[in-house]
């Protein structure tokens, strides 16, 4: 058998087209990984998506793929498909910064279930993904490393905090990545790059090893050029893993064949109330239109209410931060990680250490979630916030109940010009107005591109489903990929990302 | 030891004092509370952990259902309500042998409720209300080397994660004697359930106590105080009196007790400030969203309850029915379980009478025992060598004091019974005839000690004894000899 060597087709290249060619002994994973570096080496210095590299594991690893290929064994669905994550997802002997000085030099000493997971499935992990510092933030502006930079027009942000996984996909260096969603974090960044960005349901993939920023909203979830390959990655990464009490006991595979299945008379919720202020002029058109694609599709659009989502940003705020704050008091200098060199006793070693380790939103936060559980406090602000969440919860599972899925923009707006909303960390926020409900009530959601402003940049549309029904969401996006012509998706052939970096 | 100026008693009785125990019992399982670490004592330090109970940045807890099971358990022999629905919560503090700088442990819903105990204490019963018993995870240890030159401190996470209940009591105590009682019965319990080894040296059972005092007669609280490192039962009843003379005094004085938290320090056998109500830390408990809810089934709860073994009261009060034991020698008996158990064994071999062989183990075997160190279930003598014995004393083919010759011999070299008594040709001499010439010599023998029993010193009865049993060396029947010097003495033929 004498397979090719030269590196696979210009991205993009979808990750079930790589593996299908490396399984089949038609491509080497030893090329597809040289491919994947090759374009990294040609984008990385502009768009800094990596913290770190795994370039000698990744061979390894292309290596061993091969030789079970040729061994007649078969890799995986993944096989020799390389991937990248989020640095603050630990691999065992590599890294998990979270993109912050204070773990900088720590070396992470297993590896995460969804790490295990990818490897067992075939996939190459090319290196750690850049992120705002422990996923605060919707920009990557707050990595202590420095921001990634948007394909799309590098002058603007990739979205956040997972944009360095967003970036590695949209300009081509891996054909898809994980991220994680605590507010929004994979979809924003998925909405302002052209991909298909998934927030599983909470429980559906395991956080062992993802290091926790809000144990209750932070979810795993996959970026991809399409939604069949979301959904590959999310069959590999996702189901009941014994080291996370809270990972779902439900079997939630999605399959390859639930994609294809018609969406005909399925029904649609639009809450047209949440549509009306602080909406670019833009993204109100590719929602227009996506709703006029739902119909052609057969598909019935019916507006809904739901609860104002300025109540969702205020919540997510004191149970994010809170928990924040008790999952963050564990990098205190004490035993690994940021120690500060001038620390003299016990409380300037705390003190200098988190002083200079972590950056002024972390800083913030942790400042914040400190106040809301404090004795005194509590009530009015973390046990109130715990009875709005629940009434989110009731307010969508009541909605959900109406219609099979719920239809919204991802962002109020696309990609943003770097530094336009860094002194203004409300402004920051509400970025996330859209997304954040999702993880307040724990359902599936996805973004998906869905067209490009006149200046060429993407503009997702987001899609809320029922809970554990990530099948229903990412059926929708393939059939709306099938009646959509391309603008503002990674995927298309010529999109601005490959063509600015060919 | 302190020399205490003892406090006038007067003055004292004018007062009463209030004591609430707080008492961490750490659970027998062989894994930690949140991970599969081992718990074993003594390891070197930091050889028991992993990334879990290290805190590493991504980890997530997992309970232990032994755990669960054995908390639920202690709460049922103390009659408390069980939750099905309990909560674990974190409590924020920071410190440096508490990797996640937060505790695992139960708030505002523990796993059991509601519950008592019932000690004995200046020969009284009191009923000791059981407030709560809740599930944490301990933490590590702090060393401080102190040696010249050398101001580090170690810090050995061996023991983080290991589970613990806390059992919180009623302020129900009235005095350190019942405080002590309390801890007393609450560390038989915890053994017979083998909830917890008990082991207070070891650090498996520990114990901080609420003191404050009050005018007696009246009801409101006084301001408590809260004393902490109270590490063996010697100092929580030394320490809690300690306080309560220190409250007291200063009340008198017309000062006012401050709430603090204070360490008991044994060895100047006084308490010092650790922290002052300002400086109490707000530890911010928020429930744990990385557990979901404990939700312990009505069936487990039965089951548990099913399983539970005999509780020490109980089988006290059935040794004293089915044995025939005072309510003395039953509580001896059943200090322990394996002291029980070993009891019971003894008593249903053949031709044990099993009122003696209660005072044989409980006098005899166990002051042998402990002269040595030596716990029940060290014992050299085994049961079957117990018995054995009990028949031979019952037979009268040995007499008392051959029989605790032989039992020291047998705790000392491990030998057998039969082995001892071949080895010294001991053998009882019963028949009447040798019996009858030596009491007959011992009498001829003793004219003074003859008279003075006829002139009615009785107690000089004794003496006669012991001269026959020397002149047997030992071996004379005593009941036999008893039978016959009565009548030498009363002159009948």
């Amino acid at each position: 058998m004498s397979a090719p060597v030269t590196p696979p087709a210009t991205p993009p290249v979808t990750a079930r087209a790589l593996a299908h060619a490396v399984r089949s002994g038609e491509l080497k994973a030893a090329a597809v990984v040289e491919a994947s570096f090759a374009r990294l080496s040609r984008v990385e210095p502009t768009l800094h998506a990596f913290l770190s590299l795994r370039e000698d594991a990744a061979r390894a690893r292309a290596d061993e793929i091969d030789r079970a290929v040729a061994a007649g064994r078969d890799p995986g669905p993944l096989a020799g498909v390389p991937i990248a994550v989020k640095d603050n997802i630990v691999d065992r002997g590599g890294s998990a910064t979270c993109a912050s000085k204070m773990l900088a030099p720590f070396v992470p000493t297993y590896d995460a279930t969804v790490v295990e997971r990818l490897r067992a499935a075939g996939a190459i992990v090319v290196g750690k993904a850049n992120l705002d510092e422990f996923a605060m933030g919707s920009s990557t502006e707050n990595s202590a490393f420095g921001p990634s930079l948007n394909p799309w027009d590098p002058t603007r942000v990739p979205g956040g905090s997972s944009g360095g996984s967003a970036v590695a996909v949209a300009s081509g260096v891996t054909p898809v990545a994980l991220g994680s969603d605590t507010g929004g974090s994979v979809r924003q960044p998925g909405s302002f790059c052209g991909l298909v960005a998934l927030k599983p349901h909470y429980g559906h993939v395991s956080r062992y090893g993802l290091v926790a920023f809000a144990s209750s909203l932070d979810q795993i979830g996959p970026f991809a050029l399409d939604a069949r390959d979301c959904a590959l990655v999310f069959d590999v990464i996702s189901g009941f893993d014994p080291m996370d009490s809270t990972s779902s006991p439900h079997e939630c595979r999605i399959g390859p064949l639930a994609l294809e299945r018609p969406v005909a008379g399925m029904r649609l919720g639009v809450p047209r109330t949440w549509l009306t202020e602080g909406l670019d002029a833009e993204v109100v058109r590719v929602m227009d239109e996506t709703e006029c694609r739902f119909r052609d599709l057969g598909v019935d659009l019916v507006d809904v209410d739901l609860m104002p989502p300025r109540y969702a940003i205020s919540t997510y705020y004191i149970l994010a931060n809170a928990e924040a704050s008790s999952n963050l008091a564990r990098f205190d200098g004490v035993r690994y990680g940021r120690r500060s060199a001038e620390a003299r006793d016990l409380n300037s070693l705390y003190e200098r250490s988190r002083g200079e380790g972590f950056g002024p939103e972390v800083k913030r936060r942790i400042l914040m979630g400190t106040f809301v559980l404090s004795s005194g406090y509590y009530d009015a602000y973390y046990a109130k916030a715990q009875r709005v969440r629940a009434l989110f919860k009731a307010s969508f599972d009541a909605t959900l109940n109406q219609v099979d899925a719920i239809l919204m923009p991802t962002a109020p707006t696309p990609a943003f010009v770097l530094g336009e909303k860094t002194e203004d960390p409300l402004s920051m926020y509400l970025s996330d107005i859209f997304t954040i409900s999702a993880n307040l009530v724990q359902n599936p959601a996805v973004s998906f591109p869905a067209g490009a402003s006149t200046g060429g940049l993407p503009i997702g549309m987001q899609l809320y489903g029922r809970s554990r029904d990530e099948a229903t969401l990412l059926r929708l996006v393939a059939a709306h990929e099938r009646n959509y012509d391309g603008a503002g998706s990674a995927l298309a052939p010529g999109a601005p990302p490959t063509r600015a970096f060919a | 030891m302190t020399t205490d100026t003892t406090l006038d008693p007067a003055m004292r009785a004018r007062w009463e004092p209030v004591i609430g125990l707080e008492v961490h019992a750490q659970l027998r399982t062989e894994t930690k509370l949140f991970c599969g670490c081992p718990t074993k004592f003594g390891a070197p330090p930091n050889t028991q952990v992993c990334p879990v109970c290290l805190g590493h940045p991504g980890v997530l807890p997992v309970l232990n259902r032994r755990a669960v099971e054995l908390a639920v358990r202690m709460g049922l022999a103390t009659g408390c309500v069980v939750r099905e629905d309990s909560i674990f919560a974190r409590k924020n503090y920071f410190y440096p042998d508490l990797p996640k700088n937060y505790q695992i442990s139960q708030y505002d819903r523990p796993i059991c409720e509601g519950g008592a105990l019932t000690i004995e204490a200046g020969g009284r019963t009191h009923g000791i209300g059981i407030t709560r018993i809740h599930l944490e995870e301990d933490a590590g240890k702090s060393k401080h080397p102190e040696q010249a030159g050398d101001h580090s401190t170690r810090i050995d996470l061996n023991r983080c994660g290991t589970p613990l209940i806390e059992i919180v009591s009623e302020p129900d105590l009235r005095s350190a004697a019942q405080a002590h009682a309390y801890l007393t019965a609450l560390k038989q319990l915890l053994q017979y359930l083998e909830v917890c080894d008990g082991n207070m040296e070891e650090g498996s059972l520990r114990c901080d106590a609420n003191v404050s005092v009050r005018r007696a007669g009246t009801t409101p609280f006084g301001t408590r105080t809260e004393l902490k490192n109270l590490n063996s039962f010697r100092f929580v009843e030394r320490a809690i009196d300690f306080e309560i003379e220190r409250q007291i005094r200063r009340l008198e004085a017309g000062g006012a007790v401050v709430q603090q938290t204070l360490l008991w320090n044994p060895s100047l056998g006084e308490t010092r400030v650790l922290r002052s109500k300002e400086d109490a830390h707000d530890y911010r408990y928020f429930p744990d969203p990385d557990l979901p809810p404990l939700r312990v089934s009505s069936e487990w709860i039965d089951r548990v309850r099913g399983e539970l073994s005999e509780l020490p009261a109980a089988k006290r009060a059935r040794f004293e029915r089915d044995y025939a034991l005072s309510f003395l020698d039953a509580g001896v008996l059943t200090q322990t379980r394996a002291l029980a158990d070993y009891y019971e064994a003894v008593a249903a071999g053949e031709g044990v009478d099993a009122k003696s062989a209660a005072n044989w183990i409980a006098s005899e075997l166990l002051g042998q025992l402990n002269k040595r160190g030596l716990a029940i279930d060290e014992s050299p003598v085994s049961v079957g060598e117990m018995q054995s014995l009990m028949q031979r004393l019952g037979e009268r083919k040995l007499n008392g004091k051959l029989g605790k010759m032989a039992l020291e011999e047998m705790i000392e070299s491990g030998a057998t019974i039969e082995t001892i008594v071949a080895r010294h040709g001991w053998e009882i001499v019963a028949d009447d005839a040798s019996l009858q010439a030596m009491v007959d010599q011992v009498i001829a023998a003793s004219p003074t000690q003859v008279a003075e029993y006829r002139a009615g010193k009785e107690s000089i009865y004794r003496y006669f004894v012991g001269q026959v049993m020397k002149l047997s060396k030992g071996q004379a029947d005593a009941v036999r000899v008893d039978e016959l010097i009565a009548r030498a003495l009363r002159g009948e033929p």
